[in-house]
């Protein structure tokens, strides 16, 4: 029956299949050219050259914009911080989201006010989350430097020391980010059949056996999509570091993207800073194609 | 042993209740939960109060309640232009957004999800191309480009950028969507002589408004809050979204945290009011966004 409908359908209908899909598909296609693939190729075609962005660029750089940027000490330790980020997802955020989930994943009085406050974070604009923290962390009028001075301490100024500067920005990106791990979490251990863990308990297996050999197994796939969307964001951080630190003190709290718009968009080095976004083009695209080929390998 | 209480919370959540007697791991799972949600409310509230203070105040009482309510702060604000000028120009923006996102996107999925033409898989992969990396490693180009087309400082010059890296996942989410959707009707309606763009318009799309639900609220959500497009593409006060109206704030009351906490409660309301209102469709949309795309 299908088959049959199937062999109708295709035969008269091959061709106002393509003249239908001119109709469809060119306006998704144009905006899509104009607005991400012409710029990544000018972008390549830009970082070649020195240039202001005005007029059209002539003065030839070959690759010393990119050895530039490799050998900007800033660049390296916003690289670094980069790393910073993606490890703080991983290591902090990752197993609080799933601890968190865990309490969460069931029908108990209260979880649905719990896990609306723990997403609540997520929805504000990370500019917004930013300033908020900005004040949190403030050494004269914000909450740290307030319990400090309560316990008998001295004020503390967070963002103005480099290491206590980089541990901020990576407190709020956890707590900003942690609520949206937790759902995903929390959408993958309601899919979990229940009769799993029955045959678990008949055979004998204790709580940690069952989370280790039936919840692990199961929400795997969860996990791995959680892994790449931190790494993507981590990759890709920017909004928050403007209001919270402005990259500073002395360029410490830079991240890849605050760094190409610090040195090269406020410069207008417009090959200076294609060279940057070239290089976490290839950051991207490298870690997106590997983590499909070899992690999400059946996803 | 910490691990241990999780899994056997898991275990419980997930299977029918055992009536296995406990009496410290519910207090603890309570206490934990209480610390994380004061984590996350504290910093909230703070903000919100401290709008209510005058500097002092601020200084000497960060915990507690404002020594004199200075509902002047917020109401001098609601009453400035600026306040409502930001929230429109976010909104203008936010909905040519998801308006352009819809349509360019539906009509695209409906194509790839039931039309067969040369190259159609290669043109699916090439759209999905803009999933991997972000605007920023194009972002020079992009100003280049909008202001060579005399877009700078408009709210179609952010929209368009902005729409074109939310178009991958949109189709994504969508051709998965239609492609459920009966192929028996189709077959009817075209032995019947409805054609294609009538199929779309009359049954694609309305039995599709779940998934076109979450494509909008993902939309919307990413514009209303986007701060790096139009940080670059925007240059004057009037035509702010207000992500870049709020830092401006900031920047001239630098010295006034009390009006910038106002200003920042203020400006984070309608997330959180839309938020509270449509909790549920923007936790799955904004979930299941991601999880299916």
């Amino acid at each position: 029956m299908a088959f049959a409908a199937q062999a109708k359908r295709s035969a008269p209908l091959a061709r106002s299949n393509w003249v239908t899909a001119l109709v469809f598909l060119p306006p998704a296609l144009a905006v899509f050219t104009i607005f991400v693939i012409m710029p990544v190729g000018e972008a390549a075609w830009y970082s070649l050259y020195n240039w202001d962005g005005y007029g059209t660029p002539s003065q030839f750089y070959g690759l010393r914009n990119y050895v530039s940027v490799l050998t900007n000490a800033s660049f390296l330790k916003a690289l670094l911080n980069n790393g910073w980020i993606i490890l703080a997802s991983l290591v902090v955020q990752l197993p609080l989201a799933l601890g968190l989930a865990l309490y969460l994943a069931g029908r108990q009085i209260g979880t649905t006010t719990f896990r609306l406050i723990f997403f609540l974070p997520y929805i504000l604009a990370d500019v917004a989350a930013g300033l908020i923290w900005r004040f949190v962390f403030d050494g004269d009028y914000g909450l740290v430097s307030a319990i400090s001075q309560s316990l008998g301490g001295q004020p503390v100024y967070m963002l103005a020391e480099r290491n206590l500067a980089e541990i901020a920005v990576l407190v709020v990106i956890v707590w900003k980010y942690f609520g949206f791990h937790m759902m995903l979490y929390i959408a993958g251990l309601q899919g979990i059949d229940a009769t799993l863990y029955e045959a678990a308990r008949m055979d004998g297996a204790g709580a940690w056996q069952r989370f280790r050999y039936v919840t692990l197994p199961q929400l795997a796939p969860m996990i791995r999509l959680s892994v790449f969307f931190s790494v993507i964001g981590s990759l890709q951080f920017f909004d928050m570091i403007v209001p919270l630190t402005g990259g500073g003190p002395f360029n410490s709290t830079h991240t890849m993207v605050s760094f190409l718009y610090s040195f090269g968009i406020m410069r207008m080095r417009v090959g200076f800073g294609s060279a940057v976004g070239v290089i976490l083009f290839c950051i991207c695209v490298a870690f997106a194609f590997g983590y499909k080929r070899w992690i999400m390998r059946d996803e | 042993m910490n691990e241990l209480s999780l899994a056997d919370r898991t275990a419980i959540a997930a299977s029918a209740p055992t009536g296995r007697p406990f009496s410290i791991v519910p207090i603890l799972r309570l206490g934990v939960l209480l610390i994380v949600a004061a984590i996350v409310l504290v910093p909230l509230l703070a903000t919100a109060l401290g709008g209510l203070r005058d500097l002092g105040d601020l200084r000497a009482n960060a915990f507690g309640l404002p020594k004199n309510w200075l509902w002047g702060n917020y109401w001098d604000i609601l009453a400035s232009a600026r306040y409502w000028r930001l929230l429109g120009n976010s909104l203008v923006i936010a909905s040519l957004t998801v308006v352009l996102t819809l349509t360019l996107a539906s009509l695209a999925a409906f194509a790839f999800a039931h039309l067969r033409f040369f190259g159609d898989r290669f043109l699916l992969n090439y759209l999905m191309i803009g999933m991997m990396f972000p605007a920023a490693t194009a972002i020079l180009p992009i100003f280049i480009k909008v202001r060579n087309l005399g877009l700078l400082d408009t709210a179609w010059g952010v929209v368009l950028p902005q729409v074109a890296f939310g178009l991958g996942m949109a189709i994504l989410l969508l051709r998965n969507a239609f492609k459920q959707l009966p192929s028996e009707l189709l077959d009817a309606a075209l032995v019947d002589g409805c054609g294609y763009v009538r199929y779309f318009l009359l049954v694609t799309l309305p039995l599709s408004l779940p998934i076109l639900a979450t494509v909008a609220i993902v939309a919307f959500v990413g514009s209303w809050n986007n701060y790096l497009l139009p940080l670059i593409l925007l240059n004057s006060d009037l035509n702010f979204p207000w992500p870049l109206g709020l830092m401006a704030y900031q920047g001239e009351y630098s010295t006034a945290w009390q009006l910038v906490l106002a200003f920042i409660t203020l400006t984070i309301l309608p997330a959180i009011l839309m938020f509270l209102l449509a909790q549920k469709y923007i936790v799955s949309g904004l979930t299941a966004g991601a999880v299916k795309g």
